[in-house]
């Protein structure tokens, strides 16, 4: 849809963050960070424990609140305060339904079904009518590999198809774009791949993503745009030939080679 | 010869119709049972609105709550069902006749729901917070991520995932409650036990009646714990414990 990285500059801004800050008490977390994905870009963040990577994730749909700065979604700032609360909720729950979000530790709901997790919000927030929105979600089951699980509780599942049922329930809502925070981090190491592969098929279709990620072989292959955190700055930041292949920063250097 | 007659007296007082006092003990269980169940369903009602309350309400109404689970956790139910009953209908009263009204009598179902209910809802509220802060903060934060209201998350994501781990507390009170009916015999509500002890004192049959009114208050029990096992599995759904 957006092969040519030579247009880039004409797609329109899917997520745009300025300056954002965020404090938990007296501890500055974030200290004025930046970040624009255009349509159909994919944002990997990366960086040390603590950096902030989850905290600057989580801001973007204010799971935490801001302490300053300000957060587009669509072209759309999000309302806040002066101190960086959301100050009107209808606004964020609407954007909000347009970010698909994968946690770490999957947290699918654990007293529904797989299918039932998938239709959840479009029937109950979208209104989407329940045959469409079950259609759509054995379509997406299906593309994730667990067409066969629908009736299965998540507690019943391996960690991998936790993982990939919970992109297909994120992906429900028909998401503008997709947040993952460390999706494959809780995994055993033989079942990273298959979560991977999922992760890699929609960037590959040109789904807008930014991406908390462990994985710097990974984020090298599916990013456009690598930002690498550090105790709350964007330290270095560029396309991955450049952060990877010739980071500036001595920070940077010494990161990379102790994550090997 | 003799253990058979005293058996066969004894059931002959039980018995349903006159002169057997059978459908007085059954109307003071009907009653007990009535009043039960409103005051467990007003004590629900006030434990959920008091446990959300408590956990996501500004600080104004989590003193106040904490005021109110804490003035009925710490006074003796005879004495508070003597307040609220005595108190509440005397304030309702003056109120009444200040605004030139007739008195009106209180009836005793009702005081006796409002009254157990109030108490309840004190002792709900603190197993429904337990319950809800056993819910895994991750599942709340999805549904908040997709855009769910407060609401709908409470409704759809809290509240039944808190179910397994309120079912056993709210079990107990429910067993409170069905014996704290028992109490209501200060203010004179006639209940299962006012019924036998008005029917021992006239026959002076005391062991016959307290017997009857004890083995009836068993057989609440048994039928509850059945109820409540079910409703157990059914809330488990989806855990490896409650099966698929
Ligand atoms: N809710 C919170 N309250 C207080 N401090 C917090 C909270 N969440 C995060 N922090 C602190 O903020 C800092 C950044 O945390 P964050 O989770 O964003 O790091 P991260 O880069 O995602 O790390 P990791 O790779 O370990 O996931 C850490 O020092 C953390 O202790
Ligand atoms: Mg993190």
């Amino acid at each position: 849809m957006f092969d040519d990285k030579t247009a880039k500059a004409q797609r329109p801004v899917a997520i745009r963050v300025e300056g954002l800050r965020k404090s938990f008490g007296s501890h500055e977390v974030l200290k004025g960070v930046s970040l624009t994905a255009r349509e159909g870009d994919v944002v990997a963040i990366i960086g040390g424990s603590g950096s902030g990577k989850s905290t600057m994730l989580r801001c973007i749909n204010f799971l935490e609140t801001p302490s300053g700065g300000q957060i587009e979604i669509g072209g759309e700032a999000v309302a806040m305060n002066a101190a960086g609360a959301p100050t009107d909720r209808r606004q964020l729950e609407r954007l909000r339904q347009s970010l698909g979000m994968v946690f770490q530790s999957f947290n699918l709901w654990t007293h529904m079904t797989v299918l039932e997790n998938l239709i959840e919000v479009p029937v109950h927030v979208l209104k989407t009518p329940r045959p469409q929105a079950v259609e759509t979600a054995r379509t997406l089951l299906a593309r994730v590999g667990l067409a066969e699980k629908e009736a299965a509780y998540p507690a019943f599942l391996s960690g991998g198809q936790q993982q990939r049922a919970a992109i297909a329930r994120a992906l429900a809502i028909g998401p503008k774009a997709m947040l993952f925070d460390e999706p494959t981090s809780a995994l055993d190491p033989e079942l990273v791949g298959e979560v991977l592969a999922v992760i890699r098929a929609l960037a590959d279709e040109g789904r807008t993503m930014i991406l908390v990620t462990h994985e710097m072989k990974f984020a090298r292959e599916v990013a456009d745009h690598v930002i690498y955190l550090h105790n709350g700055v964007i330290e270095e930041e560029g396309p991955p030939s450049a952060v990877f292949g010739a980071p500036q920063s001595a920070r940077l250097k010494q990161f990379l080679s102790s994550v090997g | 010869m003799a253990d058979g007659s005293a058996l066969s007296a004894s059931l002959d007082l039980l018995a349903y119709s006159p002169p057997g006092w059978g459908a007085n003990l059954l109307r003071g269980l009907g009653n007990t049972v009535l009043i039960a169940l409103g005051a467990y369903g007003v004590g629900m009602f006030l434990g959920t609105l008091g446990a959300f309350g408590k956990l996501y309400g500004g600080p104004l109404t989590r003193d106040l709550l904490g005021l109110y689970t804490t003035l009925v956790r710490a006074i003796p139910e005879l004495v508070l069902i003597l307040i609220l009953y005595f108190a509440v209908t005397d304030l309702v009263n003056q109120a009444l006749l200040s605004m030139g009204y007739e008195r009106i009598q209180i009836s005793g179902v009702a005081a006796g729901i409002m009254v157990l209910g109030v108490v309840q809802g004190a002792y709900a509220t603190e197993v429904l917070r337990g319950a809800i802060q056993s819910v895994p903060a991750g599942q709340i934060e999805a549904a908040r991520a997709m855009g769910m209201s407060p609401l709908l998350v409470a409704w759809r994501i809290t509240l039944p995932l808190m179910l397994p781990a309120a079912i056993p507390g709210m079990a107990n009170l429910w067993m409170i409650v069905t014996k704290d009916t028992a109490l209501l015999a200060v203010v004179g509500f006639n209940e299962l036990v006012q019924e036998s002890r008005q029917a021992a004192g006239t026959t002076k049959a005391f062991f016959t009646f307290f017997m009857a009114a004890g083995v009836l208050f068993l057989a609440m029990s048994l039928v509850s714990n059945q109820v409540f096992a079910r409703i157990e599995a059914w809330a488990s759904k989806g855990t490896k414990r409650g099966g698929i």
